[in-house]
């Protein structure tokens, strides 16, 4: 009695999938009319694009002098922005984290607090703190800092939920105090997330930068906006350029620091 | 005669809060450098009557005394002095694998330190130096600086065994220590605990599924079941029979094992 039971007719022609793929599609058509995308139009107007393209085909490479200080100015913004925010993201993530504690009022209030965090969007935060602390790169620093105080808790605080238990029982067992057991027993397993999510977010935050600058948060995008206002497609290839060099090496600096790590 | 009524259970008893009957009318009386063995069927109360020693339990009637005084109302400060008193191993080891061995002797000491003095770090060199003293009690002196996850079972058990020696302990409790290790490696481990009591009059207590192991270490063996003491014999009295007795599911009180199921299930639904 060997054989392999017989797939039945159902099964067969994957019925389910079939049903899945059709919903999908009247899904996308659906959604597609409702909110007015019109391919038709898209590759009507298509010779625009070629016509920007062409313009930046030329770049105005003497502009390169001009665009480094910016960008550095993008990149030390992204680097605070992401230190203040991580260094407030992780008491909190402590504090939301549920195999750490256990009240459940506590970790609600503090989980409610992050979600609320995480709903504002950078944005709106920007066109905030410009308001608040004026144009300029403190703002940026500000904006960046809260939004990655909302994304690092949530993955601070879902990297403290895998951890190991046992040691924390341990550390429990031989008289340490909770600060103690989380100093010793929680921060070690999951310190290489923490600076692997550290890197991550800082990568994110250097792209985040460029358009924050539209709002006069600082950095390169002042320049960006600047320059498309002027229709100076030429120095605009600098700057993408150089947006593109500068998020390349964080890329690979951050990649093969996380892949040593975990 | 505080030495000869160290630990004392007085009716102890312990009702899980699903309605699991952990423990029930314990009365346990043990003398001070005593090597303790524990034994019974999985499920029969062993761990948890180690853990309401230490007070990771706690119980639900009864009173339990530690040198003369009552231990189940503690709390804070007072709490985390009782613990520091008391080393435990457990069958997993429980090491924080990705610290150094130091470290992990170490945190064994982090309850006689504030938060911050041990947070940087800052560790008095009488403490360091009984790191050293710790692993070489358990043959490992040249595994300081080698990450936890680099050894083998019984080493990371070794560890623990140096890990609770840096707490000063006067009492050591062994949640069933060698369940995961070679009988090599048992040997070594049990014998590291047999000398914390030889060396020091430590009084231990360690769970075991092991007869033979349990004989070998002993000085007195107490048998656990349903939650209830079934047994308790010094091991100059201890029998091939009554041990085999005490692990028989059907033993001279099948009820109250019927009870604890019953009350399991009761207590999911
Ligand atoms: N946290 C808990 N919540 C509810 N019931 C529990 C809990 N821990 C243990 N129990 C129950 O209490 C009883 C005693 O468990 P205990 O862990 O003390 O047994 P044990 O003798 O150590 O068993 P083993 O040899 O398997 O370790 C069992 O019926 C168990 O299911
Ligand atoms: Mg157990």
């Amino acid at each position: 009695m060997n054989e392999v039971p017989k797939r039945s007719f159902v099964q067969r022609i994957h019925l389910k999938l079939i049903i899945w793929l059709g919903l999908f599609i009247g899904l996308v058509y659906w959604t597609a009319s409702l909110t007015g995308v019109n391919l038709v139009m898209f590759f009507e107007n298509f010779d625009q694009f070629t016509a920007l393209l062409d313009k930046m085909a030329r770049p105005d490479w003497s502009y390169t002098q001009l665009v480094i200080n910016p960008i550095l100015q993008t990149v030390q913004m992204a680097l605070i922005g992401t230190t203040i925010g991580t260094l407030i993201a992780i008491p909190f993530s402590v504090l939301a984290a549920r195999n750490i504690v256990k009240n459940p009022f506590i970790r609600t209030i503090i989980r409610f607090i992050l979600n609320l965090v995480r709903t504002l969007p950078d944005l709106m935060l920007a066109a905030l703190f410009v308001a608040i602390v004026g144009i300029g790169p403190i703002a940026g620093v500000f904006t960046l800092a809260v939004f990655s105080f909302g994304m690092i808790s949530k993955l601070f605080y879902e990297a403290i939920e895998t951890i190991d238990e046992g040691p924390l029982e341990a550390l429990q067992a031989t008289g340490a105090n909770r600060s103690q057991v989380v100093i010793f027993a929680v921060i070690p397993q999951v310190f290489n997330y923490f600076i692997s999510y550290f890197l991550y977010t800082f990568e994110i935050n250097v792209r985040a930068s460029t358009v924050l600058g539209y709002l006069g948060a600082g950095g390169i995008g002042v320049y960006l906006q600047r320059s498309l206002n002027e229709f100076a497609y030429d120095k605009t290839a600098i700057i993408i350029l150089a947006i593109l060099v500068v998020v390349l090496i964080i890329d690979t600096i951050s990649n093969t620091m996380r892949e040593r790590l975990l | 005669m505080v030495a000869e009524n160290f630990i004392e259970f007085k009716d102890v008893g312990k009702v899980y809060p699903n309605g699991t009957v952990g423990l029930s009318h314990i009365n346990l009386t043990i003398p001070k450098g005593q090597f303790l063995v524990v034994v019974g069927l999985s499920g029969s109360g062993k761990s948890t009557l180690m853990r309401t020693l230490n007070r990771m339990h706690d119980i639900s009637s009864g009173d339990i005394m530690i040198d003369g005084q009552s231990i189940i109302n503690y709390k804070g400060k007072q709490l985390r002095n009782l613990r520091r008193k008391i080393g435990m191993i457990f069958q997993n080891f429980n090491l924080v694998k990705r610290s150094s061995v130091q470290r992990n002797v170490l945190s064994g000491r982090v309850g006689y330190y504030s938060t911050w003095r041990s947070a940087l770090g800052l560790f008095s060199q009488a403490d360091k130096q009984k790191t050293v003293e710790a692993l070489r009690r358990v043959g490992l002196g040249e595994k300081l600086y080698t990450r936890a996850d680099q050894l083998s079972g019984g080493q990371q058990q070794r560890v623990a065994v140096a890990r609770a020696f840096m707490q000063d302990p006067k009492i050591v409790l062994a949640d069933e220590p060698v369940a995961s290790l070679d009988p090599l490696t048992t040997d070594s481990v049990m014998n590291d605990l047999k000398k914390l009591n030889d060396d020091f009059g430590i009084t231990v207590i360690v769970n075991l599924h092991s007869l033979e192991l349990a004989r070998k270490y002993a000085d007195r063996i107490v048998g656990l079941r349903g939650g209830e003491l079934v047994y308790d014999k010094t091991i100059d009295q201890v029998t091939d029979t009554d041990l085999d007795n005490i692990y028989q599911s059907e033993g001279p009180e099948p009820e109250s094992e019927a009870i604890v199921m019953h009350s399991a299930t009761e207590g999911v639904i």
